[in-house]
Order: C-alpha cells, then structure tokens, then sequence
C-alpha cells in the first residue's frame, strides 16, 4: 500500500512538473517554426556561403596543385604550340572571370545576409550604365578570342597536299585502327568496303586491286610517323562514327562511314625524346608504382602480374563505337626520318599480302 | 491592350461552379493546370530517380572498374553475371540516363511542372488556353515515360549509342545488341514525347499571348513567364527537326532507306546503303539538340530571377536587359549547333561561323549574371532554400559557362571534345544548375502546390550535401578531361597511360553517391511536407506576383471571385513609396507613383 502511495504521489509530481513546465514554456514568447527563415537562418547561411566562396578558392589551388602532373605534357606537334598558347590564355581569361564573379556572388551573399530585422534593401532598379559596360566588355573579351581563336583554326585545318607531306591513311572498324602508306609512288589505291571480302579477307582495307596505285600501298596496325614532317591523314571507317584521337598531338577528327575525313599535323618530338621529358618520366614512375603495388594483389590471388609501363604516343577512338569501344586503340611511333624509312621499307605491300 | 480587356471580361463574366469532379477527372484526367502540374512534378521526380540512379551505378563501375558488386547482380541482371557490370550495360546505363534526365527530367519535369502552375497563375487566367490539350500533352509525356522505361526490360537490352544516338551506330543492330528493339521504343518514345512538348508549348505560347489578366502587358509579365515563352518558343521552332531525324532515322532502320548510312561492311556483310551520310543526321539532331539545352535552362534562370528578387526584397536588376538577353539567347541557340559538329568531318569554314555565333551566346549569359550579382546588391536576403538553390544555380551556372567559351571554340575543342572535360562542361552549366532550378521551384512554390510549407532545415542540409557534393564531382573531372580521358570508356584500364587517373575517379565517384543519396532527404522531405508539412499562410515568402492572390485551396478557375487586375511591375520589392518591402501587383498605384512607374 505505501508503495502504491508512494508510486502515485511521484506519478502526479512529474506530471505536475511536466505541466508546469509546459505553462513555464508557453508563457514564453517562442517563435513558431513557420518554416520560412528568419533572421537567425540568414545569418548562418550568409556565412555558409561565405565559407563555401573560400571552399571553392582551395579547391581551385587544390587541383592545380594537385592534378597539374596528370594533365597532358607538352606538345608533340607544330601547330600543338599554337594550340596550347590559346589555351592559355583562354584560362587565364575564364579563370580571372571565375574568381572574381564567384567573389562578388558570395561576399554579396554574406554582405547582404539578413540577419537584422531593421535592414532593409535598396530600390535600385537598374543602371543603364553597368549594362553597357557589362555587355561591351565581355563583346571586347570574346571579339579577341574569337579572331585568335579563328585564325589558328584556319591555321589548322587548311590542309593542303604537297610533295613533301606524308600521306597516311587512318582506317577504323570496330574495334581496332589500321593504318595505310602510299607506298614508292607516293599514292593511295582507290579503296571501298565492297572489296573487303576479295583475297579471303587478306584485304584489310579493302583496297581496290584494279588500280595500280594501289598494289605497292602498305597496310599495318602501328602507326609509324616520321619527325618533323608534315603528316596527312585521310580517315575511313568501314562501319561506324569513330574519332581518332591523338591528344599528344592536340589532333582529333572523326571517322565517318562513306566519307573522307581529313587532318594534317607535323609532329616534333619522337616517341624517344618523350621518353625524356621530364613530366613524362614523373608520371611514368607513378603508373608504375600504382602497377606495382597492383601485381602484389594479382600474384597473391594466383593471377599474372601487369606488365611495367612505358610511354607510348596513343591514338584513342573517341566516339562511342559499341561494346569494346573503351579498348580501340592504336600505338604511334615517331621517329627519325631514316628509321622511318627503314621501317617501312620492311612491312610487306597489298601487292605482296594478297599473292 | 481593348482585345486583351475583351477576353478578360469574358474569363472574368465567366460564373464559377464547381462541376461535380469524380476521382479520376480530379486526380487522373483532370484538365486543371495545377493538378498537371503536380503530374508533371511527381512523374518528373520518379524519372529523376531511375535517372540519377543510372548514374550511381555506372559511377561505381567507373571508380572500381571490372569488380563484382552485389547492387549490379540486384539492378542488372543478366546483365552483370557474377555481379560484373556487362560493357553493352554500361552503354545503355549512360544512354538512359542521358536521355532520362535531358528530356524526361529537366525537360518536361521542369518546364512542365512550372509552366503549368505558373503561367496561369501569375498572368491571371483562369486556366491554359486549352485545359483539354494540356492534359494531353501530360498523358503523352506519361506514355512517353512509359515506352522510355519498357525499352530497359528488352531482351537485347535497351539503346546504347549515347544520348545523341548518331547512327550508324543506333542504326545497326549488329553493330551494338542496344540498337534492335531497345532503340526502337526509344525512338518512338521520344515521337511520342516530341508531340507530348509540341502540344505543350502551342498552349504555354496561345496562354500568354492572349489570356494575360487586365494590366498585365508584356512588360509586367515576371520573368518567369518570359523565360517559359521563350522556352516555348525555342522547342516549338526545333522539337519538329529531332522528330524529322527520328522518323528518318527509324526509315533507315526499317524500310532499307539511306539517309544517313553509306558503305557500311559489319560482321562480314557489305550492306546496301549508299549515299546517306551520319553528318546529316549530326545537323538534324543538334538542331533540337543544341536549343534543348536552353530549353533545359531557360525556365530554371527564369525560376531564379524570381526567387532571387523575391528573397533579395529587391527589384530584379535590370529587367528589360533580363529580357533582351533572352531573346538574344533565345535568336542564338537555334544557329550555334555545328559547335558539336566541329571535328565531325564538316566543312572547317562552317567550323568557323558556328565558333563566332557561339561565342557571342556567351554576352547576354554575362549579362545575365552581372544581373542576379546586382541584384544582391544592397539586399535584405531571406535565405529560404529556394534562395540557395538559386544562388548555387548562378554559381554553376558561371563555372560551367566559362568552359564553354574553350568548348565553343573550335580550335580548343579539337583536342577536348568528346572528353571528361565536355561532361564536367555541360553538367554543371545545364544539369546541375538546371536542377538547382527545379529544386530552387519546388521549395519556392510548394505551399502554391500543396498548401504546406517543406522543411527549411532538412532543406539546409539538402542544400549544403548537394553543392558541396557537386563541386567535388565536376571540378576534378575538367582535369581527367584536360589529361586526355575520352568519355563513354567502360574502364580506363586499358589505357596503362590513364591509371593515375584512377584515384580521382575513386574521388568523384564516392561523392557521386553522398551527392546522389543525399537527394534523399529531399524525397523524404517532398513527401513528408505534402501529408504532415506545416500549413502555409497566404503569402509565404511576401511576394508580389499574382499566384499568391488566389486562395491556398484549390479550385479548379484559381480565383473565386474576379481575377486580379494588374497596376505594376512584378518586382516593387522595398519601394521607398510603401510601408510594406513589397507591393503585390494588384495593388492599385498611388498618386505620387503615377508619373514614374512602369
């Protein structure tokens, strides 16, 4: 029984304490949470965003500081040089953009927070003045990155044959590359996909043997290319879009079912000098030390170990092309003139592979 | 201004009943345009779900490449035997996603939903021009959506040539299995979908034109509503042109037609095709292709002008400039397209034009956003949610839009397109400012939608996960891009000269998923707020534009009594003249502001 007292007294005592709490609670004049915010909201998320401007700065330096190995070494081409120049200087543009129009968005943000009930915002409307300035230095700005822009795509893409340009062509299927040479006189055969069956399929380009030009071409699956000669490339492809994508060379076009597409560059620097280049040979230790530490994982799992890596110039297809598109690729070797020749001078013509 | 008066004293004459409304002419068939628009929002939501989850899972394949996971085995299928994600997989999963949140998201999810709620909402009109088409348009986007999600159970799998579907890949299905039944429903759903927009757009065009209530002229209309005509007008001129490519195409594909397939020899067959070219198809497609990213954007700047003023208690910087860079956007976008085209095999001097008009698109974007700067200046700023998406739409917005001025250049592109680089590119210009857009619309407009308020902290943290989230996943993928990477790689690992691009891979993919799960919370507080949210007052965020006139409940005709007349701009935010920081547009102008106003 004086349990049962005892219980019911403590039982009546919270709850009168629950009660008085609740009158305590209510005699205050709480805001109710109407969801829409208020100046305490505005306070910590003006300088949320404040934090997050200085967020977006670091994690700019950040990945400078940090990527700035993985990106592309320099370039391996004549015009690449020009190509890297209006790079530059478009980032720089863009970048100083960035940084101070982030600024002004976010201080503005923090600045103006309304965090105090007496603020109260300006009525400004619009200012003739700023929109013309803001419109015509932007106009200015593109105006020069248009017309530099334009004149080294002119630059670029003019491709004029000459004598002394090498002409290759660049042949695509899924999912491999070939690569055709004129051979001694200098000319490609007539080629369509209709002649890819003649010769039990030893007419990997489908070259057209009725044409003389033709018979001394040569057809091979590494690309060769001499330094410092202007190369020609005229692209086919037997079934679908591809692109050739050379990055090193800052060179891409695509390959186009039914068409010749073309694109012209000289390299200048071999695969060996590349090799030497101080960005290539730190990044070509991390590979290998990634490998590395990914063989001791396949060993242990009873698999081969991966093989070390060594820099190649790459061409990748770079238009989605169908299931094995992420592996279609070619090795480009650049080298000197006389061991191009004697390179060449070695791979059998069309005459010799369909005897 | 007397045919405008006209059809409003019809609208206005016309006495208010309440049909009698069964279940299904309510919540099914109904042909009001603020229960469409919650279709539009809710079915815009369930694509954004499969669509961004699409993107988790091929996020995971691309970080830890060729490794079995459970979730493949559960999601995929067959199509992950052992649990390792199957290539074709891949392809279709990036396919899919593409298309899903392009069209099916941030098409017809964010200009349906908007268009539809606003447009005769803040024009004041009883309803769209035609309440019957509307629902129309909604059942065809419904249709569409279903077609879109029947082609990923195929048995050959669903498309898989990428978004963009250049043919002869999405033509030949010997070329990849995605490319049989897969890429026929997807062609036809996206017929279908293309009349679902051209229907919606004739009747977002008709409603503004004619059915704006007394006073409200084109140069009061909020920005909003500009930016949906616009839009509108922009799909109708080009959504015809992708539907021309489609029919084409499904020619080709059917009927042995060559219009865009030449000289194709595939798995040891020559085939009849002669004389067609891709390059055609390549126009055709970004004839819509290059606009539907305004179409994307468009609507999500004009959600932003008004939120941003809104919370800023400011006028709109500079409004008639907001409106010329729209139409000029608006002129450009439809003649920038071979800007994609530039290393396709296309003449170099069309490269050239394309360059010089896509540059120029670049001026009144600036102007743009000088504009949502200015107007912060000097600003009381109510950070509501829909306050931050905006802000962080003008911030992606601007990070995304400088690359486009090294994308748009023709010979910068040359050694970026088709890139990591174009991917970080156009998500945060278009995908993820676009969603800050329709995130920044749905936290601004719920109490209109479902007369409750969401939950402003949950929509904090929603907020925060999601920038920070975001920025962590596209900065770094500028520079994978800039080293080379091409998109649309199953994995990299064949490529030894990218493996250390594999840690930053690892990188962006774990916050793709704190980034994708974190939309979550969002989920969870949409459908919290819809049962259990807190009641909202008549005029929430203290606005001017006329929506917030009508009453919270709905009612099919939106006012009970006569519409609203208009006597001011949308923007009196902190006028001098008036006790209040804002000035609803029905309130009558007061003698002195009568020489001055707008």
């Amino acid at each position: 029984m004086t349990v049962f007292l005892i219980l019911t007294a403590l039982i009546l005592l919270s709850i009168a304490v629950w009660q008085v709490t609740k009158i305590f609670e209510l005699s205050q004049s709480k805001p109710v949470n109407t969801q829409i915010a208020n100046h305490k909201d505005n306070d910590i998320q003006g300088k949320l965003l404040l934090a997050f401007l200085i967020f977006l700065y670091l994690l700019t330096i950040y990945s400078f500081w940090a990527y700035n190995d993985v990106l592309l070494p320099e370039s391996a081409s004549e015009h690449g040089k020009e190509y890297d120049r209006l790079m530059w200087i478009t980032y720089l543009i863009i970048f100083f953009v960035q940084i101070v129009t982030q600024a002004l968005l976010h201080y503005f943000s923090y600045r103006f927070r309304g965090n105090k009930p007496e603020k109260k915002a300006s009525f400004l409307a619009e200012n003739d003045r700023l929109e013309f300035w803001w419109t015509v230095i932007p106009v200015v700005v593109l105006a020069g990155i248009i017309l530099y822009g334009l004149y080294t795509w002119t630059e670029i893409m003019t491709v004029e044959e000459n004598e002394d340009a090498l002409v290759v062509e660049l042949y695509a299927q899924q999912f491999n590359w070939k690569a055709r040479y004129a051979g001694q006189d200098g000319q490609l055969g007539e080629a369509n996909v209709r002649f890819l069956q003649d010769f039990g399929g030893l007419n990997l380009v489908g070259i057209d043997a009725t044409d003389p030009n033709g018979m001394d071409d040569v057809v091979v699956t590494e690309l060769h290319l001499p330094v410092n000669r202007e190369v020609i490339f005229k692209m086919r492809s037997q079934d679908v879009l591809h692109s050739a994508y050379m990055p090193h060379f800052r060179a891409q076009m695509n390959t186009v079912p039914g068409m010749i597409t073309e694109f012209a560059y000289t390299p200048t620097i071999t695969t060996s000098e590349m090799r030497q280049n101080p960005q290539i040979i730190s990044k070509i230790e991390k590979i290998n030390k990634l490998r590395e530490a990914r063989s001791k994982d396949l060993v242990a799992s009873g698999d081969f170990p991966l093989d070390p890596y060594e820099f190649d110039f790459l061409l990748l297809c770079n238009k989605i092309c169908g299931a094995s598109h992420y592996n279609m690729q070619m090795k480009i070797i650049v080298e000197t003139a006389e061991e191009f020749e004697n390179w060449l001078d070695q791979q059998p013509t069309f005459a010799q592979t369909i005897e | 201004m007397s045919q405008h008066s006209h059809q409003n004293n019809h609208q206005e004459d016309h006495h208010h009943h309440h049909h009698k409304e069964t279940f299904i002419t309510k919540y099914i068939f109904s042909q009001d345009h603020k229960m469409i628009s919650k279709q539009y929002l809710i079915t815009g939501l369930f694509m954004g779900i499969i669509g961004i989850g699409m993107s988790l899972l091929f996020r995971i394949q691309l970080a830890w490449p060729e490794k079995p996971f459970w979730i493949f085995k559960v999601m995929l299928g067959k199509w992950a035997e052992d649990g390792v994600m199957d290539p074709n997989a891949y392809l279709s999963l990036i396919t899919i996603h593409g298309t899903i949140m392009v069209f099916f998201v941030l098409t017809a999810g964010l200009s349906g939903t908007f268009s539809n709620l606003l447009i005769p909402l803040q024009i004041g009109a009883r309803d769209m021009a035609s309440g019957f088409l509307n629902m129309v348009s909604y059942w065809l986007f419904f249709v569409s959506s279903v077609i879109m999600i029947s082609s990923l159970f195929v048995e050959a799998g669903p498309a898989s040539a990428g978004w963009t579907i250049y043919p002869p890949l999405s033509a030949l299905p010997q070329a990849i299995p995605g490319s049989g039944m897969g890429m026929t429903l997807w062609l036809l759903s996206m017929a279908v979908f293309i009349a679902s927009s051209l229907l919606a757009a004739l009747n977002y065009v008709v409603t503004i034109i004619n059915l704006r209530t007394k006073g409200m002229s084109m140069s009061r209309l909020p920005l909003t509503i500009w930016a949906f005509f616009v839009t509108a007008i922009i799909g109708i001129v080009s959504f015809p042109v992708l539907l021309s490519a489609a029919l084409l195409l499904l020619m080709d594909r059917s009927f042995g037609t060559s219009f865009f397939l030449s000289d194709i020899f595939i798995q040891g067959e020559v085939l009849h095709y002669q004389g067609g070219s891709p390059v055609l198809y390549e126009h055709l497609f970004w004839f819509l292709g290059h606009p539907e990213v305004y179409i994307v954007i468009l609507p999500a700047l004009g959600i932003t002008s008004e939120v941003i003023a809104t919370n800023s208690r400011k006028p709109i910087f500079g409004y008639r400039a907001m409106i010329a860079s729209l139409l000029a956007i608006a002129f450009l976008s439809t003649i920038v397209w071979g800007h994609h085209m530039f290393i396709s095999g296309m003449n170099p001097f069309l490269g050239s034009v394309f360059t010089f008009t896509t540059l120029l698109i670049a001026i009144p974007s600036a102007v743009k956003a000088f504009n949502y700067i200015s107007t912060l200046w000097k600003g009381n700023l109510q950070f509501n949610p829909a306050m931050l998406f905006s802000i962080g739409l003008v911030s992606t917005f601007i990070s995304g839009g400088l690359t486009g001025i090294i994308l748009g250049d023709s010979t910068l592109d040359i050694n970026v397109h088709d890139t990591y680089f174009v991917v970080a590119h156009f998500h945060l210009v278009m995908g993820i400012s676009a969603l800050y857009g329709l995130f920044a619309g749905v936290y601004h407009w719920f109490p209109k939608m479902f007369g409750r308020m969401m939950n402003k902290t949950l929509g904090y943290v929603h907020f925060w996960i999601t920038v920070v989230s975001a920025y962590l996943i596209f900065y770094p993928m500028h520079f994978i891009g800039m080293a080379g990477l091409p998109r649309r790689y199953y994995t990299n690992t064949a490529f030894p000269y990218f493996d250390d691009l594999a840690d930053i891979n690892v990188f962006i993919s774990i916050f793709a998923l704190i980034g994708g799960l974190a939309q979550l919370i969002f989920l969870y507080n949409f459908i919290h707020s819809i049962f259990y949210g807190k009641r909202t007052v008549q005029n929430p965020w203290r606005s001017n534009t006329l929506e917030w006139t009508a009453p919270i409940k709905h009612y099919h005709g939106n006012w009970l009594g006569k519409i609203p007349h208009v006597h001011r701009w949308a923007y009196d935010y902190s006028n001098p003249q008036h006790e209040q920081d804002f000035v609803p547009q029905d309130m009558p102008l007061k003698e002195e502001e009568k020489d001055l106003h707008h």
